[in-house]
């Protein structure tokens, strides 16, 4: 449904590139981030982690470490409200995320906690923590997803499965998503060429700078303070509630500066177990975790194994295609297998298509999402079989994608129909860019590769208040992760006519603002930029209305242009422009405060598709990849502030060359994870990257007053593919299996002799 | 009347169907309508569902209008990352 008051040109702020409002704060060492907070007689806490993949927690003695004198409360699962119900799936969510937080009869992975202790120092915490006694009874345990669904599988959890999986299937399948249209026999003996083949990715971690860290105060009277890094505060009022059994509005939550998050900080980790320290102990407590602790005990994404089979006319039309995709998202259900499928075929337009995915359990960390989660790892398997098929049939893969690509109208491999989508203008865009004629040198590959997200709208809340002088204070409650408080100050700007620099925006507790929804499913510009835009909207209204009263004038025969207050036309009086300052200058004895507020769950997101060039090249000798030159082209429907939607597109490109080429997660054989520092989990540094160039297409979404689409998850869509591709021409072998290491490298050049 | 798409792996619960026809006006009326005709879907939208009209995602909204004669289609649901 279009909006009947959409904006889509003639910008004054809008595409603008002003610096940045956090700028200062951040290169002073200004910004105030999770660790940074301190309380009078603040506690510190630690948390103790099992050391086995999958045991029974058959007894904890914690008498040893409460009789220090430093120690001033040790916590375990009994600490939390036992009134939080285990259900199926995912609608026992809360449980799942509780008992992920603290383990209850069972340690399920390597790094899942068992207690917790809250003392003088952090040093005495971990002293303490070598004093409490765990006895376990280790149990047989998986972590790679196929084995997991095999039949002599150790069972992770008995009944965890919902109504989606079919009888018969190993317990460990937890969800089953089953869609398409048409029919894929029939479609695959209508091509020339089907290719089957078989991919796998690994998990991979989001691998924000900022490590999970919280201060928190909970009183015997259930009134408690938190102030932690999270995506989303108001989720984590409602979790930490839930599971600490205390009222939603008794828990006031302030998010701090984040250091990134990508999807991993929108669930909580360390918070529910901070407050119910500090419940126990009557004082703050500070909860730090290390690197390590980030590794193996917050969310890595997905890892995946999938079977693609795809056909194709000679002319390049394809005619089926079908996707078995098989996630694995650690001891808990919530491995995203339905965006996997449903991701998978969706840049094109196809008669007969088929997608499964399975959602499985093993005995690693919950995952946690990640940028577009799942659909990076389908984009992988289905590019790179439309890649193969374009190479053995002598064919353009940009003319083939072009060929089948979704346009408005087009039947989703998902269901409905696309309403106005610019994959195609994406693909038009990277036809004419200077990368895809540009020589290849020996020994270097190109791949190209398309990635779809469905982006999201949420809970949003937003006020906005205009002060005396003529300046304005924007609150929202999304956290800034991406330069969000940029954008929501142009778009105040563009609206209320005044300059981006007397618009400061701020990210409201929960005490202060209405419910918001997690900064997730790049929905922020979005929707807290349609709240904004509404709420400035709401105060042009007020303003105009005082406008009206000094001209003694109806209110309708007043408009809004350039900051000021018009006659809209010349019957409606002679009247020089009123600027805003001069009404807000005596707005309190004129009506009194003038602010504007706006409420809503916008349901109008509007998908996005990216197209990805890759030039790579492999040294045969050693196995290593080089990515030389990258083009990110890219659908934003309208870049509000471009500096920050083009790192963006760098941002999920650079995370892409990482999963693609070396990170994983390593377990092994005991069920342990293997690389859980920085120095052998392998991401990218900016000697690793090239300059990575950007294309900002811009075909307007029709559910947002400026056209926006949410950019910040699409971007990391396309790039395992388009980098698998690239590296596959310039080894001359199909590559498989992410990431493509060194030794992978090698191991796949020696099998093809 | 509202012809409702579900996807595929719905039919075990609506005796192979893959359209239900209800009578709804709006997303939430829709909703319930189908629990009616088809206990069974009840299990699902518990879990979560989204709907598209005429291609737009509903993520969550149960308000939603729903126009004669239009396209609709029950996923799963929307969520971000």
């Amino acid at each position: 449904m279009a909006l009947d008051d959409l904006k889509t040109k003639d910008f004054a702020f809008v595409g603008t590139r002003p610096n940045r409002p956090d700028g200062l704060d951040k290169v002073t060492g200004r910004a105030k981030f999770g660790a940074d907070a301190y309380a009078p007689g603040m506690l510190h806490g630690a948390i103790l982690r099992s050391p086995h993949a999958h045991a029974r927690i058959l007894r904890i003695d914690t008498s040893k470490a409460e009789a220090l004198k430093d120690v001033k409360a040790v916590v375990t699962r009994a600490d939390f409200s036992d009134k939080v119900e285990f259900a199926p799936g995912l609608e026992g969510e809360f449980w799942n995320v509780l008992e992920n937080v603290m383990a209850g009869d069972k340690a399920l992975y390597d790094g899942h906690a068992v207690a917790a202790v809250a003392a003088t120092s952090a040093l005495a915490a971990r002293d303490a923590l070598k004093l409490i006694e765990v006895e376990y009874e280790i149990l047989p345990h998986v972590t790679d997803v196929d084995k997991a669904m095999l039949a002599d599988a150790p069972v992770i959890r008995e009944g965890a499965a919902d109504y989606s999986v079919p009888a018969g299937m190993h317990p460990n399948v937890v969800r089953m998503h089953e869609s398409g249209h048409g029919d894929v026999a029939a479609g695959f003996a209508e091509a020339d060429l089907v290719i089957e083949d078989h991919f796998t990715t690994e998990a991979t971690h989001q691998g924000y700078i900022e490590p999970h860290a919280c201060l928190a105060t909970l009183g015997m009277d259930g009134k408690g303070e938190l102030w932690c890094c999270t995506q989303g505060h108001w989720i984590v009022q409602k979790t930490c509630a839930a599971l600490l059994g205390i009222e939603t509005a008794n828990l006031r939550v302030t998010a701090s500066e984040i250091g990134g998050g990508f999807g991993g900080k929108t669930t909580v980790f360390i918070e529910p177990v901070a407050l119910a320290l500090s419940r126990k102990a009557n004082k703050p407590v500070k909860l730090v975790m290390s690197r390590s602790e980030v590794f193996r005990a917050t969310g890595p994404t997905a890892s995946a194994s999938m079977d693609i089979k795809i056909g194709m006319k000679k002319d390049g039309t394809l005619t089926a295609a079908e996707g078995i995709f098989r996630l694995q998202g650690g001891a808990f259900p919530g491995g995203p297998a339905e965006f996997t499928a449903m991701c998978a075929f969706a840049p094109y337009s196809l008669s007969n298509v088929r997608q499964v995915g399975y959602d499985v359990m093993t005995n690693r960390p919950k995952q946690a999402a990640y940028r577009a989660p799942g659909s990076p790892m389908a984009a992988f398997a289905v590019e790179s079989v439309i890649d193969e098929l374009c190479n053995q049939l002598g064919l353009d893969p940009i003319e083939v994608r072009l060929k089948n690509a979704s346009r408005e109208g087009t039947k989703a491999s998902y269901g409905p129909r696309f309403q106005q989508i610019g994959l195609v203008q994406t693909l038009e865009a990277a036809k004419a860019h200077p990368h895809l004629s540009a020589p290849l040198k020996p020994g270097q590959g190109r791949g190209i590769s398309c990635g779809f997200w469905f982006n999201h709208g949420g809970e949003t809340s937003v006020s906005l208040a205009l002060s005396e002088d003529g300046s304005a204070q924007v609150m929202v409650g999304t956290p800034d992760i991406g330069g969000s408080r940029a954008s929501m100050a142009l778009m105040a700007a563009e609206v209320l006519g005044i300059p981006y620099e007397n618009i400061r925006v701020t990210i409201a507790d929960t005490a202060t603002l209405g419910y918001n929804d997690v900064s997730h499913g790049s929905r922020v510009t979005y929707a807290s930029g349609l709240a904004t835009i509404k709420a400035a909207r709401h105060a042009v209204e007020k303003l105009c209305e005082r406008a009206a009263k000094k001209w003694g004038i109806p209110v309708d025969a007043v408009k809004w242009e350039n900051g000021c207050a018009v006659p809209s036309g010349p019957n409606a009086g002679d009247f020089d422009p009123l600027p805003l300052a001069d009404i807000t200058a005596n707005m309190g004895q004129t009506g009194g405060p003038i602010s504007g507020h706006f409420e809503a769950t916008p349901e109008g997101a509007g998908v996005s598709f990216a197209t990805h060039i890759v030039d790579a090249e492999v040294d045969p000798e050693t196995g290593k990849t080089r990515v030389v030159r990258y083009t990110v082209i890219q659908d934003a429907g309208k870049a509000i502030h471009p500096t920050y939607v083009e790192g963006q597109y760098q941002g999920g490109a650079a995370q892409g060359i990482g999963w693609a080429l070396n990170e994983e997660y390593i377990y092994g054989e005991d069920g342990r994870l293997q690389n859980s520092v920085f120095l052998d989990y392998r991401i990218p540094v900016a000697s690793d990257l090239p300059m990575i160039d950007t294309v900002i297409v811009e075909v307007p979404n029709p559910g947002h007053p400026f056209g926006v689409r949410g950019v910040g998850e699409t971007s990391i869509c396309p790039p395992l593919a388009a980098i698998a591709n690239a590296v596959s021409a310039a080894a001359g072998v199909r590559m498989r299996n992410l990431p493509m290491s060194p030794p992978r490298i090698l191991s796949a050049l020696k099998a093809d002799g | 009347m509202v012809e409702v798409h579900l996807w595929s792996g719905l039919r075990a619960l609506t005796g192979g169907l893959e359209v239900v026809e209800v009578e709804a006006t709006d997303t939430g009326e829709m909703l319930r309508a189908l629990t009616r005709a088809h206990p069974q879907l009840q299990a699902p939208i518990d879990a979560g569902v989204s709907v598209t009209i005429n291609g737009r995602v509903i993520a969550s909204g149960l308000t939603e209008p729903i126009p004669d004669g239009a396209e609709v289609y029950l996923m799963q649901r929307i969520r971000g990352g």
